[in-house]
């Protein structure tokens, strides 16, 4: 009966394959590693036998493979510019990604070229290749490692993503964003003063008002820092545009307009299909869902325009859904702010309105 | 000592029926490929021919989303008919091409010589499930043409988008997707009954040749998510037809609780489309490279625990819908583990073809470029798992290119492989070598120039599902198209090799690989019964290599098997 | 290497052994071993068993996240469905003596059974007429009205089929039908898609009436 147990244990016993070398190069790489196998693979006698070259050549050739990797990784530019605070974040976990994408990617194809020149069938060879049916201990080392790779980068990406906000509590929100009646406002470039969404009048405001109220928010990036200097702005997604609505200053607008350096909490609801708020520079994207509002914070670091791309099928025109966040130097922000304010109406009968500048 | 080598194979004679004619059929001819069949092999070819033609069309669907994209402006078709097409070709493309190929042709040719049996458990749910597909793909090809047009919100038909577009179409698609999902399941039950029960008396199961395994995990995924999306489909269109709120937050329903359930079968679904391949992979590379398949055991733990994993994924699909952090997070380092038995796959892979004797034919040439192609596919899967990195390029261009690359890199190059490497058995002719490699280099290089760019597109912010894109990004856009004109040229010499090598090409006797599975151990195309006499009890499928006078075997010939052996 | 060897390495050994797959014992007519078909079935049953999973997890997640409007709630009339319950449970039982009569040859006994299943089913379902017809709520009112109604509309569904089903089966035990002590494949196959029914209305009437 056949068993090629027996067979397995004839055509690994000439193996050395852990020489004291390989633990070195154990640290080094993945396609030293490789070599292990191969510099320690002695086939069953009857095969031809392969020159085997020495354990040094393969060590140096892992090592290069690491470093053009790593190279490759921090020095090919894919991103476009980083105009926030978790963009550089965001930044270093992609070249990671890339390095380490790269050194296998070569690696595994290096290796596979390598077989296909090497081993090719000579014509006129019918013979069978060597009768290798496994190698345990191989196995396992090639299971170790993508394991660790694998963990390590899911734990680096942990870690990137609490940076980027991720793991804050999303529904603190609820209670923040009640409606208030008319009544005092102050401009927010007073000191602390507008920790709470203040509606102007609730007659001038416009069909944004019913999102004034937060409620239950159901995913996104939530604020990390101090309330009191988020700046907090609704966002309507339609087909097919994006509405900007600051609840301090009641201004409605067709574009995001934020200062640098300063947190901006983006509560964001859609009114019938789904869509996305998708910034590149950012590197922040969040769904917005009609009935289902969601949340998206960051601090714009780079002032400049940069695109609101949706990012969500939500029909035909979805491709020219788009708009523009600029982002202002402080002060530019401010002379925006109060350019862009309605005047506080003067038919409305309640005492004691503030007029704004 | 000398190695086995495959002269010691005595050349088997043409010894079935009828080798004459379009693919050396049977005696009764090539109408039978048109008839309720209950023969595995007639449907498994009728399950391929039928893919391919729906191939040819997912892919003109593909030539139109090129065309609309070499210019940034929406300037080629209508902007909602060019929904309709995007929506069309990723569902032809999944559920009447890749599916039914990877699973009912190979699967329903293979699967019965592999457990030495004559025919699958249930020869007429057999016939049955191939029957739903050519009108599912005719009923959701005219749903383009009736007023309102075909579905338009994509494969994944997202409501409340599905809810709002044109009626008719959506719900046409959902009938078209339940059909053949149901296609999906009664194949999935036949295959795990054949696996499991009708093993040929002596065959273990860890002697199958190992796309038994890989059907059988693919299987068990079927069974279990394939009637979920029939659920979830049958209540978006109770919320259409009826108007009731399941997926409509406007009547308190909740969009992401369809997510949730679309994704529970549409992931498993990526390894139905690929586990497949993996176990035809493993058949193929052990032949040509006249090497054993490296590390059998492992590979079979490997398949067990994509099945596991496979099935407590799908929210990575979700990461910026509305979902919890702690959710987001759970689906990462499940997604991430992933990687681990998959990349042990590819290591015995290339162990496989290491120190091996490797015919650098067509089908070799595939598969290697599906280990290229996929273990790309792969690295940026793995990159897609972690939050972070997929909150920047979701619903990106990044995203259109990683799964190209895994189900077109990855499982069609195996079917052209497959194809290079079973057209033989299938028809008794050889395909001629020289068309088989311009097929593989225009597919190739068309391939890697259509969607490597598209990976930098989406990183640098082009969304996906688009007929207009910011202007900056048309030179890519346009390398990309002509990649795809590549592609679509690269069939044309597949197609000749085809069709006129069934006449023409050379005769290939009932093993010309030398293999040692059990179809090859047969005459090509094999008779009805499978094989005249016994079926062959192969315990050691992968026995390449083995020196003939170390073990205490018997070399078995054609011959020996064709004669009644006596009692 | 083929190896086409039995224990003592002889190859004219494995030939009067073996029982080519697919006409050794049970119904030749399908060319399959009867195992397999309950196997077949028993396989379709957890497929089908996860469509009816898909919709449990909708309810539950929608109980879980999305709140109801303001003056429905989810309590339900115990009382019908309980006893809704218990017909089904009962003709679970009563199909088991039905499959008993089969293989002991009480061909009468076995007919007999099975009527009275047949009629606990329809009992059933007239029950769930019943108590649709009273209900306070209709199809398209909330969202768990309309997960009510499709859950248990879905099983009803079942149901009706199951009973079809059985009246096929009480035909075929006829002396001149197809189903008899040597071949009782039909009345199984029926009977363990009833009990799955059963299965399923157990799970169903805990989520949905007792949570």
């Amino acid at each position: 009966m056949s068993d090629p147990a027996h067979l397995r244990g004839k055509c690994e016993s000439n193996l050395n394959f852990l020489p004291e070398e390989a633990f070195e190069s154990v640290v080094t790489s993945l396609p030293a590693l490789i070599s292990i196998g191969w510099a320690g693979f002695d086939p069953c006698p009857a095969a031809p036998p392969v020159p085997i070259p020495s354990a040094l050549i393969t060590l140096l050739l892992g090592m290069a493979l690491v470093l053009a990797g790593l190279w490759v990784g921090y020095n090919v530019s894919l991103l476009p510019l980083d105009a926030s605070s978790n963009a550089p974040v965001y930044d270093a976990l992609f070249k990671v990604l890339f390095s380490i994408g790269t050194i296998l990617f070569i690696g595994i194809v290096g290796l596979l070229i390598f077989s296909l020149v090497r081993f090719r069938r000579r014509s006129g060879d019918s013979g069978d290749g060597a009768a290798i049916e496994g190698n345990l201990p191989l196995e396992i080392v090639w299971t170790a490692i993508p394991a660790v790779v694998v963990l390590f980068v899911g734990i680096y990406s942990y870690d990137i993503y609490e940076r980027m906000g991720g793991m804050t509590p999303l529904n603190d929100h609820g209670a923040m964003h009640a409606s208030q009646p008319a009544g005092d406002h102050q401009h927010h470039s007073d000191s602390h003063g507008s920790n709470q969404a203040v509606l102007a009048s609730s007659s001038s405001a416009p069909a944004a008002a019913e999102d004034q109220e937060l409620g239950r928010v159901w995913g996104g990036i939530g604020v990390s820092t101090d309330e009191d200097e988020t700046l907090t702005v609704d966002v309507t997604a339609m087909q097919f545009a994006f509405i900007f609505h600051y609840p301090d200053g009641n201004i409605v607008s067709g574009e995001l307009h934020i200062p640098a350096d300063r947190p901006v909490s983006l509560h964001m609801e859609a009114r019938d299909v789904i869509h996305a708020f998708w910034v590149p520079q950012f590197r922040l994207k969040q769904d917005v869902i009609p009935g289902q509002p969601t949340l998206l914070s960051f601090t714009a670091t780079r002032p400049g325009t940069y695109p609101i791309v949706c990012a969500e099928l939500c029909g035909p025109y979805h491709g020219g859904m788009r708009s523009s966040v600029v982002v202002h130097e402080p002060a530019e922000f401010d002379a925006w702010l109060s350019k862009n304010t309605p005047p506080a109406p003067a038919t409305v009968a309640s005492s004691g309105s503030t007029p704004t500048a | 000592m000398t190695l086995a080598s495959p002269s010691d194979f005595q050349a088997p004679q043409q010894s079935s029926p009828d080798q004459g004619g379009p693919r050396g059929l049977q005696p009764e001819g090539w109408l039978r490929y048109l008839s309720f069949s209950l023969d595995h092999k007639v449907i498994g070819l009728q399950y391929m021919v039928c893919g391919f033609l729906f191939y040819f069309l997912g892919g003109a669907l593909a030539g139109v989303i090129r065309t609309e994209l070499a210019s940034p402006i929406s300037d080629f078709v209508s902007r909602e008919t060019y929904n309709e097409v995007l929506t069309l070709h990723g569902t032809v493309m999944i559920f009447l091409w890749i599916v039914p190929v990877v699973n009912g042709a190979f699967g329903n040719y293979l699967i019965p010589f592999y457990v030495g049996a004559r025919d699958m458990a249930f020869p007429r749910l057999n016939a049955v499930a191939f029957w739903l597909i050519p009108p599912a793909g005719i009923l959701l090809i005219s749903s383009y043409f009736i007023k309102g047009g075909a579905a338009q919100s994509g494969w994944t038909a997202y409501p409340p988008l599905s809810l709002t577009t044109p009626a008719l179409g959506q719900v046409i698609w959902i009938i078209s997707v339940l059909l053949l999902g149901g296609s999906s399941i009664f194949g999935g039950i036949n295959f795990i009954a054949t696996i499991l029960k009708l093993r040929r008396p002596g065959l273990k199961m860890m002697q199958l040749p190992m796309y038994c395994w890989a059907m059988l995990g693919t299987s068990i995924l079927v069974v279990l998510s394939t009637p979920v999306l029939a659920g979830t489909l049958i209540l978006l269109s109770f919320d259409i037809i009826a108007h009731t709120g399941f997926f409509n937050p406007a009547l308190g329903g909740n969009v992401v609780v369809y997510q949730h359930l679309f994704w529970f079968y549409s992931h498993p679904a990526v390894y139905i489309m690929v586990l497949p391949a993996f176990g035809l992979v493993s058949e193929i590379l052990p032949v040509h490279a006249r090497k054993p398949l490296f590390g059998y055991t492992t590979m079979v733990y490997s398949i067990i625990a994509i099945v596991v994993l496979g099935l407590v994924v799908w929210a990575h699909h979700m990461f910026t819908s509305g979902t919890p952090p702690w959710m987001r997070l759970f689906f990462t380092i499940a997604t991430s583990f992933i990687a681990v038995p998959t990349g042990i796959k590819f290591f015995n892979w290339l162990a496989t073809l290491w120190q091996g004797k490797i015919a650098l034919n067509s089908a070799i040439l595939f598969a290697c470029a599906f280990i290229v192609n996929f273990v790309f596919g792969g690295i940026t899967g793995v990159a897609l798992a972690q939050v972070p990195f997929d909150i920047h390029v979701h619903d990106t261009y990044f995203v259109v290119g990683h799964f190209h690359y895994i189900v077109y890199g990855g499982t069609v190059f195996i079917i052209f492989s497959a194809v290079y490497h079973w057209y033989p058995k299938f028809t008794g002719r050889m395909l001629d070598e020289h068309l088989g490699r311009l097929h593989f280099l225009l597919t190739f290089i068309g391939f890697n120039l259509c969607f490597a760019p598209q990976h930098w597109l989406g990183l640098n912010g082009m969304p996906r599902r688009v007929a207009e894109y910011d202007p900056s990004f048309t030179t890519l856009n346009q390398v990309s198209s002509v990649g795809a004109l590549m592609m679509a040229v690269s069939t044309l010499p597949f197609l000749i090799n085809v069709v006129v090598s069934a006449f023409r090409g050379e005769v290939a006797g009932d093993n010309p690989w030398k293999a040692l599975t059990p179809e090859w151990l047969t005459s090509s195309p094999p008779p009805v019964e499978n094989w005249i006499g016994e079926a062959p009890l192969v315990t050691h499928p992968y026995g390449y290599g083995v020196p003939a006078d170390r073990l205490d075997l018997q070399m078995v010939t054609a011959e020996q098997i064709w004669s009644d052996p006596k009692p | 290497m083929t190896s086409l060897t039995s224990e003592t390495g002889d190859l004219a050994q494995i030939s009067g052994e073996v029982d080519i797959a697919g006409q050794g014992h049970g119904e030749p007519e399908h060319g399959g071993h009867a195992d397999a078909r309950l196997f077949g079935l028993a396989t379709f049953l957890v497929a089908d068993g996860m469509t009816f999973a898909g919709f449990f997890a909708a309810y539950l997640t929608f109980r879980a996240v999305n709140p109801l409007p303001e003056n429905s709630s989810y309590e339900l009339e115990l009382l019908l469905p309980s006893i809704n319950t218990l017909l089904l449970v009962l003709s679970s039982f009563t199909f088991h003596r039905a499959g008993r009569g089969l293989l002991r040859g009480e061909g009468l006994a076995c007919r007999r059974w099975l009527v009275i299943t047949a009629a606990l089913g329809l009992a059933f379902l007239a029950g769930q007429m019943v108590e649709y017809f009273n209900l306070p709520f209709g199809l398209t009112d909330n969202l768990f009205a309309s997960t009510f109604y499709a859950l248990t509309g879905f099983h009803g569904l079942h149901v009706t089929l199951g009973v079809i089903c059985i009246l096929i089966v009480w035909w075929q035990t006829r002396s001149a039908g197809r189903i008899k002590a040597s071949a009782p494949f039909g009345l199984e196959a029926a009977e363990l898609y009833w009990h799955f029914v059963d299965g399923i209305w157990l799970v169903l009437y805990g989520i949905l009436y007792l949570l």
